[in-house]
């Protein structure tokens, strides 16, 4: 029985596992805080479980791991940043519809309430076709590349991202709480999207506790903010995933990433079930990525999205896919273990150690859990 | 005929392009041409030697080796323990390179092993191997050395006692190997000059007329780049190298041979990440500080990008391609910051250009290599079934 476990779950999940476990039983000991540990940790879940999902299509077609999930992250971006820059204008043109077709609840006042909302959702808009055109590109290049996606993904990934540095100095952005304030263009590194649309989902119906618990001689400050409206977000975003991946297109490109050859057979059309896959894996990250500024507060550019694909690969994986399985549960349970040591290492190891050593943990964590997936047998 | 011309510029357009790119990005930089010779000279110098370690896993099928990153690191770690043992020049060289040997080969016995277990996907593998070693890697150099690993040198460790410093300097063996036979290329004229001021006897002067300026050669340094070349393609043609070059064709065909495939990737693997190690301490020495925890990684990605713009494949590799690629990716990197400064007033934007063109170049060399592969596999089905021109 517990053979038969482990073997299905695999070493490294299981001890990865109990890593997170021995954190979490250690935090109190040494007077780490495990309420906040824990918001801390459903917080980064709400923040990252989407571009995670983004992994879902891809696998289950058969493109592999989505390494080039920047891509997907430069629209949503282009889509944050756009969002700033045109806020004014998207909020006038809307009041301009509003009147012009009689709509009674878009007046000025619902404008201002709901600017925020508002501005965040115009992000999303405006990185949807982006990711949409980007993303058939780049499943059009991967058709052609069958068997080494993977390797050409991080590679496309890459190039994007270092082509992005260039345009983001060099795209015509005016917007002065955006680009350097001497030379009047060019974007800065890093945005705040305060007074835009920052913590718009973390805001919405959250749950605030404040309370004192004592635990044996010890009271401990019990603050709670559960952020709700990025955890539905989240459900809805999944649930859409798991809807889609239960159509006609959704099982028929289950049926190609399992068996390309007997999908085939049975009237599939391969290379366009794996182009709709990338399409949507791109949309997904660029959707992801917004989620994941509103939350953090700040739009990185330039290099920010670099090596944001690994954790979220890893994620996955350490949730139980495959490099050609995954479902909507390895997400979640995935990104809630990468997340909870990436919260805990820092804390625990800082009170155990009086150093910090969550980055070489999290270097380790993740890049074993992708090594040890690379390295199993897939049927072919 | 025109096939054929098709054919020679369609395999060699990448290193094409880079001339051209090249040949606008000169000028517009305005560098002199000694200069741009002289440093030239100098990163082929510090660059070719890891570049050339990439060549036996190519030949061996194996891709390209990005996990020759977990040499790098052997080497310093090495590095790090002459430095702290202050043991300078070439005995310190030496020594850096006796103690990264067993740990290149441990892991390149590592890393073999593992990409055995996933054949047909060594590149990526190796690739994130990398990471992980240098996860591991970091754990050494920033925890246990000065705390289990002796360091006493209070020069090389944090302020809080363990841990190495960020940039370690390595003044002790800078330019020991570049400046071991001292060389100078200059005219008739500033010979003349340069040994009124210097005296004679210290430099080995290489007079070339008509020539501007006054130009060090690290001769050392070229000769065991040359020695390096000679091996290879003496290697090439023995049991070991024919062996590894039938298992480049066909895994299977080697195996029915009697070829200890696995065994002979293993092999391939670890003299590729030995050899990286060699490389990178050769590159440091020239550099003359260690960026403890970003140099190995530059060096993975800088000579891939190097030799696929030399015109080397995913598939086959050259020690032609090696020069070409260390001559054309350094020129423009030596060019592009200036021309973007001039061309546009930014000098970032010739920093991201080239960055953006590394990793590009990788990126279309993988896809052409990919695509070519899918498509001959496509026409092999296509012959078996005897279905010329058909599409199904």
């Amino acid at each position: 029985m517990i053979k038969n476990f482990i073997k299905n779950a695999g070493w490294p999940r299981i001890i990865i596992a109990l890593f997170l476990l021995a954190l979490f039983i250690t935090a109190p000991f040494v007077g780490v805080n495990v309420f906040t540990s824990f918001n801390n940790t459903v917080v980064r879940f709400g923040m990252n479980g989407i571009m995670v999902l983004a992994m879902i299509p891809m696998v289950q077609a058969g493109c592999g791991l989505n390494f080039g999930l920047p891509l997907g992250i430069i629209a949503g971006l282009l889509g944050a940043t756009l969002s700033i820059e045109l806020n004014t204008e998207i909020l006038a043109k809307l009041a301009e519809l509003g009147e012009q077709y009689k709509i009674s609840w878009l007046t000025q006042e619902f404008l201002t309430t709901y600017r925020e909302p508002i501005g965040f959702a115009s992000a999303i808009i405006i990185a949807i076709p982006v990711a949409a055109v980007l993303g058939w590109l780049y499943g059009k290049l991967l058709n052609r590349v069958k068997g080494d996606e993977m390797m050409i993904a991080t590679y496309v990934g890459f190039s994007s991202v270092s082509f992005m540095c260039i345009a983001w100095l060099l795209l015509p952005y005016k917007h002065p709480t955006m680009v350097w304030g001497y030379a009047g263009r060019g974007l800065r590194t890093t945005i705040s999207v305060e007074g835009y649309w920052l913590h718009v989902l973390n805001d919405w119906l959250a749950l605030k506790f404040e309370d004192t618990v004592k635990i044996g001689d010890k009271v401990l400050d019990v603050n709670l903010a559960i952020p709700t409206g990025m955890l539905i977000f989240f459900a809805i975003i999944a649930f859409i995933v798991w809807i889609f991946m239960r159509t006609k297109t959704g099982t028929a490109m289950t049926a190609v990433g399992s068996n390309p050859e007997f999908a085939r057979a049975s009237g599939v059309n391969v290379d366009k079930m794996r182009t709709i896959s990338v399409v949507m894996s791109t949309i997904l990250g660029a959707i992801g990525i917004i989620v994941y500024e509103q939350s953090f507060g700040f739009i990185q550019l330039y290099m920010g999205p670099f090596y944001m694909a690994l954790p979220a690969v890893a994620s996955i994986l350490l949730g139980g896919a495959s490099v050609n399985k995954a479902t909507i549960l390895n997400v979640i349970i995935g990104t809630f273990l990468f997340q909870g040591i990436l919260t805990m290492t820092p804390t625990v190891f800082n009170s155990v150690f009086q150093t910090d050593m969550s980055e070489v943990i999290r270097l380790i964590v993740s890049n074993g859990m992708i090594l040890y997936a690379l390295t199993r047998k897939v049927r072919a | 005929m025109i096939r054929k011309l098709f054919d020679i510029i369609a395999n060699n357009a990448v290193p094409a392009v880079f001339i051209i790119i090249s040949a606008f990005a000169i000028p517009l930089s305005g560098f002199s041409a000694s200069y741009l010779v002289q440093e030239l000279l100098t990163r082929i110098g510090r660059n070719s030697f890891l570049i050339l370690s990439l060549l036996i896993p190519i030949m061996a099928g194996m891709g390209l080796n990005f996990g020759m990153v977990l040499g790098a690191m052997a080497g310093q770690i090495g590095l790090l323990l002459i430095c702290d043992w202050g043991i300078v020049g070439i005995p310190g060289m030496v020594l850096a390179c006796l103690i990264g040997t067993p740990i290149a080969i441990v892991l390149g016995i590592f890393c073999g092993h593992i990409l055995n277990r996933a054949k047909g996907r060594e590149m990526v593998t190796s690739y994130i191997l990398g990471f992980f070693i240098n996860g591991v890697y970091q754990m050494v150099v920033l925890y246990l050395m000065g705390w289990i690993i002796p360091i006493t040198n209070p020069n090389l460790l944090l302020s809080r006692g363990y841990g190495v410093r960020n940039a370690v300097s390595l003044s002790g063996i800078r330019a020991v190997l570049d400046n071991l036979i001292p060389t100078i290329i200059t005219n008739p004229e500033g010979a003349k000059q340069f040994l009124n001021i210097n005296g004679s006897g210290s430099f080995l002067l290489l007079q070339l007329p008509f020539f501007d300026g006054a130009i060090r050669l690290p001769l050392a340094t070229f000769i065991i780049i040359a020695l390096f070349c000679v091996f290879i393609i003496w290697f090439r043609k023995t049991k070991l190298g024919q062996d590894m070059r039938a298992i480049g064709q066909s895994q299977s065909v080697a195996d029915s041979a009697g070829i200890p495939v696995n065994r002979t990737r293993i092999i391939a693997i670890v003299i590729s990440t030995v050899l990286a190690c060699y490389g990178q301490i050769i590159y440091l020495q020239n550099m003359g500080t260690l960026n403890t925890y970003n140099s190995h990684d530059q060096a993975g990605m800088f000579s891939i990008a190097a030799l696929l713009i030399g015109g080397a494949s995913v598939s086959k590799a050259t020690i032609t391609n090696v020069f070409v690629g260390v001559v054309l990716f350094h020129l423009m990197f030596i060019v592009a910051p200036m021309a973007g400064k001039n061309l546009i007033g930014e000098a970032q934007i010739g920093e991201y250009f080239r960055v953006f063109v590394s990793y590009g170049i990788i990126a279309i060399a993988l896809v052409l290599h990919a695509w070519k592969r899918n498509r001959e596999r496509e026409a092999a089905r296509r012959s078996l079934r005897g279905n010329k021109g058909g599409n199904a």
